[in-house]
């Protein structure tokens, strides 16, 4: 049973307070796509063991969606951020580093 | 406005804690910038209550601000007011970009007080119910049980809890059920 | 014979003598006691039959870890199956029968599978049950269900009385256990300022100590339990419940704990059992050890008991497990046995110790007090049936060759302890082999990580493999501060007390005794009391290649039963790694699972039972409808009228008559369940427009559109009628079931993909109540009310006004989902009853009926229009349903349109939306199937379309219906016929148009 800090209102949620939203940062592809955008961008998804970004909303509480980093394995919360970026902090991006030296998800590192 | 009907028509309950249903209540919502000034000065004129910090309620009597989001206030006025008040928010707002809405009759409210009150709510939230997390003047939106409700202490002996309306009856029940007879948990300090 | 002593019993109140029965059998015992030590200060020996055998069972342990003692508590609604007889505390009028037998526990007919025991060996099931396949469904299973279970299960009728809840919370240490380890960690964590909540299972807090002996800062273990329980409970921030057990630990600190609260004194008011759902900072377990069994012939007898049981039965209850007891051990704990009984009057023959080199000081102890110690000895059989007779004797490194008999009543035995690591285990905390232990403790390098991916878990005294009482207290100490320390707390100067107790020799692994035993004595060593797994079987599993622990596991059954192997487990993997030439380590362990011991499903339910098993949302009018009869229809958490019969009308009638009433006359529908979601903002008309289908943007002020919205996939989820308010404001009405859910959707977008655009929303569902005014007279009920001109001219369909009607403050709609004159009036939902009231009121000399949502669908159904969850299933878009008028091909994207355009969406063979008359008049059962020629792959019957909507509709006099048939729409005229559900009969109908009735519009057009 997870507990994730939502970045907006800054309280601790228990995963009974959140909805998921599955995996964070795709990119909309409309109208004019071609299938194999479209194909992705609907259906193929990441299920890393190890580091994970992922959707979540706060929804019995402030009701804002917000970002999480996790390790699928150990449940590790890396952190929790904005839902209005495409890209995960810098900041985040170097402790997931610090403590999961060479991770991949999708083109990042 | 005689011909307002309270959704359970002021049930109460005397258990470990007393429940009571309260209201009726004139609530506003406001969503819109926090943090433009203008928009704090019309609210604060409007409630009578200083703007809260997140995750505050500065309520005094039935008028006040609960901070319900980012982008969302709750203003606390009486319900005879509500209307008039929103007529006055409009024209105090100009043309920012806002959205506020008269939704008075939208959910029920409730006070449970007694010494037992952090057990008793302890009993239906995963919310952190001890002193430090939810002192007199904090609001948590969380659930109680299976529905969303929000809830923050008007004094130590005192809380205010809120949900929809129509889940009233449910969240009456489900209060009176946890401080029923002899359920005590002495786990909370008041 | 099991009995009490004239004295001792240092839980037990002899003042206070207790009533209870066993098997109708009238009974005493005193407060204090539990229900197993009762039983035998009452020389009740025999206490079940074990599962597979039906071979009788005594009582083995004196706690938790009780395999045998398994009962049937409480009579009618109250009974409950397999509870432990060692940790039910007795009270008065107690009421419990043993198990798994018939027709008696002296005389079981099903004992007789012990005689066939040799062909009962491990894998027997998957053996024997295999052939002839047809046996399986018709002898095989009916059989084996019939002789499954142990105990039986409450009449299906009955229904707990009791109450159960739950309680949350969150603290810095949650310690579990609160024997003398979990004491000192908790004071530990306390005096450093952490706030401490420790749970212990049983009533009494002290564990063992207070058994054991030795002494703590001088004083006897009691004494300073007593200490130490004053001290904390002196302290403002620890919190001790007894009666709780640790159930299970779960990810990023969350703890279940179970508490009985009234089990041992059911008069008491207030919740039987409740669950604590604990988020804790660090846990510190400090859950014990417990006792193993030796593997010798016959250690399954009544009167063979563990050592630690049988000295916890005469030191807390007085009550002695016979009057002369051989001892038998590979260790000098079990020594503190034979002294105890020996110095409470009772005899004791022998201790038979497998060392060859024996005991330490306890042994010299036992020699002085007159016991004769043997060294190197062992059981090679226990003698007896339903109690014990005698042993013979052995020597341990032998294959069984008979040394000597010797009589006695009871057998103690001790194979060494074996920390209780599960809750370690649960979250994921990893084991290491002591091998000078012979015991798996936990390996504080792999330690279950919380959130932060920092060790969340940290495991105190036996339980961590510190057995002798000074190590437990110093490790306990340790433990302690350094979970206060992890959550940034500053551990004072306190240290941990200096504990005396006496040197022990170090214990030697017996896996099996004798070490050699002859094949007709592996068959009677039991490893798995209640499953009836013994040495035998598990070397038959490894012979025939199981080397899996966990394969091994569930071919023999062994650690499968109720209690979880808790005393099997060890004994049973070591004899595995010896069948397979492997040690212990390589072989590992099976997988601990949660909860620690079964928690009630009462406890699990909590409040959520009866009236609060799930929320019933209801409308401002709820009260009005039940008071007139409502027939309720459960539409998501909401309740809606189905219908009103009235007194002796069924409810079809109702449903015919409501119809009727309002297309002559005046309906009034509550549509206050409709979702009502506003959107505002500079960006509003270019967010609606990615919402629906639809061209909203275009909406003028004062009008309303009927919009569909799709998700990302192109398919159909809601639908529903947009009102725009202003410049930058529209308010979307929303299906019953849709209005949270097409909020979030609204929500998700906005905040997810289009954050730079200005647009609020708010669900504004529950601020309004909404009826539905229509039929011929709707005009002229609203009328009468007064306050608002809402004459065509100045409300055409689809416009919508706001004003004051009948003194109400109002927003009057002029739409329709009947086909009728039809106006929505949405009123503040405080003042909901009072709108409905005066409609009544005005409406009575125009016929105005309450109808429900059944006489809804029927007029909608007469006007072909769709119903989201009807005609819609997930799978359907909305070309599919004829609506290609409400997807506009001016815009550049909406949501789903690009789906839209995938091949499969775009395909001509979609089945499609049509009308269905049936021929004959009948109704079409909702759902079936219109058959096509020939079968599929997997030999069904081909299909070509089914039923969506399916009505008896009253203004027609006959059947009408909705579905989807492949090209249905070019189709008009033609027969199909539909399988009924035998699969052969059909019914034939004709695909018509999906609009039966005033396909014009002139009724609403008025």
């Amino acid at each position: 049973m997870l507990i994730l800090k939502c970045p907006y209102c800054g309280v601790m949620a228990d995963e009974t307070e959140l909805s998921p939203g599955g995996e964070a940062h795709l990119t909309r592809h409309g109208p004019g796509s071609d299938d194999t955008e479209f194909e992705a961008y609907l259906f193929m998804r990441e299920n890393p063991r190890g580091v994970h970004f992922e959707r979540w909303r706060h929804a019995h509480g402030c009701g804002k969606w917000f970002h999480a980093a996790r390790c699928t394995q150990t449940l590790e919360v890396f952190g929790t951020y904005s839902a209005q970026t495409t890209r995960p902090p810098q900041d985040l991006l170097d402790t997931i580093s610090e403590k999961r030296p060479g991770w991949r998800w999708r083109d990042l590192a | 406005m005689s011909d307002a009907l309270l959704p359970l028509g002021g049930a109460a309950f005397e258990g470990i804690v007393t429940i009571r249903e309260t209201g009726p209540q004139g609530m506003i919502q406001l969503r819109g910038d926090l943090s433009d000034p203008g928009l704090a000065a019309a609210v604060e004129q409007a409630s009578g209550a200083a703007m809260p910090a997140p995750l505050g309620a500065h309520v005094t009597g039935p008028r006040g601000l609960l901070w319900m989001s980012p982008d969302e206030l709750m203003v606390l006025v009486p319900y005879a007011d509500a209307a008039r008040t929103v007529a006055e928010l409009g024209r105090a707002l100009g043309d920012r970009h806002a959205l506020v809405a008269d939704v008075s009759d939208a959910r029920a409210h409730f006070t449970v007080e007694g010494a037992h009150l952090r057990d008793v709510l302890a009993k239906l939230t995963p919310a952190d119910m001890r002193r430090e997390a939810l002192a007199p003047g904090t609001l948590r939106r969380t659930r109680l049980a299976q529905v969303a409700a929000g809830l923050w202490l008007r004094d130590p002996l005192t809380a205010q809890v809120f949900c929809f309306r129509s889940v009233a009856g449910y969240m009456f029940d489900l209060l009176s059920a946890a401080a029923s007879e002899g359920s005590e948990v002495f786990h909370h300090r008041a | 014979m099991s009995t009490r002593l004239a004295t001792g019993g240092r839980l037990t109140d002899r003042s206070d003598r207790l009533e209870f029965t066993f098997n109708g059998k009238r009974l005493t015992g005193f407060a204090g006691d539990t229900l197993a030590s009762a039983l035998l200060a009452n020389d009740q020996m025999l206490v079940g039959r074990s599962f597979k055998y039906h071979r009788p069972r005594g009582v083995v342990a004196s706690g938790a870890e009780e395999p045998n003692a398994l009962v049937n508590l409480g009579t009618g609604d109250r009974v409950e199956p397999n509870q432990r007889a060692t940790t039910t505390e007795l009270f008065h009028g107690l009421s419990a029968t043993s198990q798994n037998h018939w027709p008696s526990l002296e005389h079981d007919i099903g004992a007789l599978n012990g005689l066939v025991a040799p062909v009962l060996t491990a894998g027997f099931y998957y053996k024997m049950f295999i052939h002839p396949r047809p046996f399986w469904k018709h002898i095989y299973e009916p059989f084996i269900r019939q002789s499954a279970g142990l105990g039986r299960a409450p009449d299906p009728e009955a229904r707990d009385p009791d109450t159960y809840e739950h309680v949350h919370a969150h603290v810095d240490v949650l310690v579990l256990g609160g024997g003398v380890a979990g004491l000192q960690a908790a004071h530990a964590a306390g005096a450093a300022g952490a706030q401490v909540l420790l749970l212990e299972q049983s009533p009494h807090l002290g564990g063992r100590a207070p058994v054991d002996g030795g002494t703590i800062d001088g004083q006897d273990p009691e004494a300073w339990v007593e200490a130490t329980v004053a001290a904390l409970k002196a302290m403002d921030n620890v919190d001790i419940r007894t009666r709780t057990m640790g159930a299970g630990i779960y990810d990023h600190g969350y703890v279940l704990g179970y508490e009985r609260l009234n089990d041992h004194a059911p008069w008491l008011a207030g919740p039987r059992h409740r669950l604590w759902r604990i988020r804790a900072g660090q846990v510190v377990t400090a859950t014990g050890a417990i006792e193993r069994p030796l593997s010798f012939a016959g250690n399954d007898v009544p009167g063979v008991m563990l050592a630690s049981a049988m000295r916890d039965y005469l030191v807390n209850y007085g009550v002695a497990a016979g009057d002369r007891t051989v001892v038998v051990t590979n260790n000098d704990d079990a020594y503190r046995t034979a002294i105890i009984l020996k110095q409470a009057g009772l005899d004791v023959p022998a201790i038979l110790d497998a060392r060859e080199y024996g005991g330490g000081a306890l042994a010299a102890e036992a020699r002085a007090l007159g016991i004769r110690v043997e060294q190197g000895r062992a059981i090679a059989k226990v003698q007896g049936g339903k109690r014990v007779t005698g042993v013979a004797i052995c020597a341990q490194a032998g294959a069984g060759g008979l040394l000597e008999e010797i009589p006695c009543d009871a057998v103690a035995m001790s194979g060494g302890w074996s920390p209780v690591v599960h809750l370690w285990s649960h979250c994921g905390g990893k084991l290491l082999w002591d091998d000078a232990q012979a015991m798996f403790r936990p390996d504080p390098d792999r330690a279950p990580t919380g959130a932060d991916g920092a060790p969340m878990l940290r495991v105190a005294g036996a339980a961590n493999g510190f057995l002798r009482l000074g190590d437990t207290l110093r490790d306990a100490e340790a433990q302690g501060r350094e979970a206060a320390a992890a959550l940034g707390f500053t551990p004072g100067a306190g240290a941990a007390p200096a504990a005396e107790a006496t040197e022990e020799a170090p214990l030697a692994p017996v896996w099996l005794m004798p070490q050699g035993a002859r094949d007709d004595l592996r068959k009677k060593a039991w490893l798995d009391y209640q499953n009836d797994v013994k040495v035998s079987d598990v070397q038959l599993a490894a012979q025939e290649g199981f080397e899996s622990v966990e394969h091994t596991k569930r071919y023999t059954t062994l650690g499968m039963a109720t209690d979880q192997g808790k005393l099997s487990n060890i004994n049973g993997l070591a004899t595995l790694s010896r069948a397979l030439g492997e040690e212990i380590p390589q072989v590992g362990t099976t997988t601990f699972r949660p909860p620690y011991t079964p928690i009630s499903m009462g406890a699990i339910a909590g409040e959520a039972k009866g009236k609060l098993f799930q929320p019933i949302r209801k409308t401002p009018l709820h009260d009005w409808h039940e008071a007139h009869g409502a027939h309720w229809e459960p539409v998501g958490q909401w309740r809606r009228p189905y219908a009103y019969p009235q007194p002796g009308e069924s409810v079809h009638d109702a449903v015919m008559r409501e119809v009727t009433a309002t297309r002559t006359g005046l309906g009034l529908l509550d549509a206050s369940t409709l979702g009502k979601i506003l959107v505002k903002g500079p960006d509003a008309g270019r967010f609606m427009d990615m919402m629906y289908t639809n061209m909203m943007s275009t909406l003028k002020p004062g009008r309303c559109r009927y919009g569909l919205m799709c998700s990302e996939n192109g398919f159909l989820i809601d639908d529903g009628v947009v009102a725009r308010i202003d410049d930058q404001t529209f308010l979307c009405h929303t299906t019953t079931g849709g209005a949270d859910r097409i909020h979030a959707h609204m929500e998700e977008w906005l905040q997810t993909e289009w954050w730079d655009w200005q647009v609020y929303t708010a669900n504004l569902t529950e601020q309004y109540a909404q009826i539905a005014v229509v039929g011929p007279k709707a005009r002229a009920v609203l009328d009468k009310l007064g306050g608002m001109d809402l004459s065509a001219e100045a409300l055409p369909f689809m416009g919508w006004a706001e004003g004051t009607l009948g003194g109400l403050p109002a927003r009057v709609f002029r739409i329709s989902f009947s086909g009728e004159l039809s106006f929505e009036v949405a009123v503040p939902a405080h003042r909901g009853r009072a709108l409905w009231e005066r409609l009544h009121e005005a409406g009575a000399e125009f016929g105005a009926t309450p109808y429900g949502t059944e006489a809804l669908h029927i007029m909608r159904a007469e006007k072909g229009f769709i119903m989201i969850g009807d005609e819609t299933d997930g799978t359907v878009i909305p070309q599919d349903l004829g609506l290609h008028w409400a997807i506009s091909k001016k815009k550049d994207d909406y949501l789903g349109k690009r789906a839209q355009a995938r091949s499969h969406m775009t395909d001509p063979d979609r089945w499609q939306l049509v009308g269905l008359e049936t021929l004959e008049g009948g109704v079409l059962p909702d759902g079936a199937y219109a058959v096509a020629p020939g079968r599929n792959a997997n030999g069904q019957r081909n299909t070509q379309g089914r039923v969506t909507s399916s009505y008896h509709s009253p203004t027609l006099g006959r059947g009408i219906a909705m579905g989807l048939v492949h090209k249905g729409p070019e189709r008009m005229g033609e027969e199909i016929a539909f399988a009924m559900e035998d699969g052969e009969t059909m019914m034939r109908a004709r695909i018509v148009s999906p609009v039966f009735f005033d396909p014009d519009g002139e009724k609403q057009n008025v």
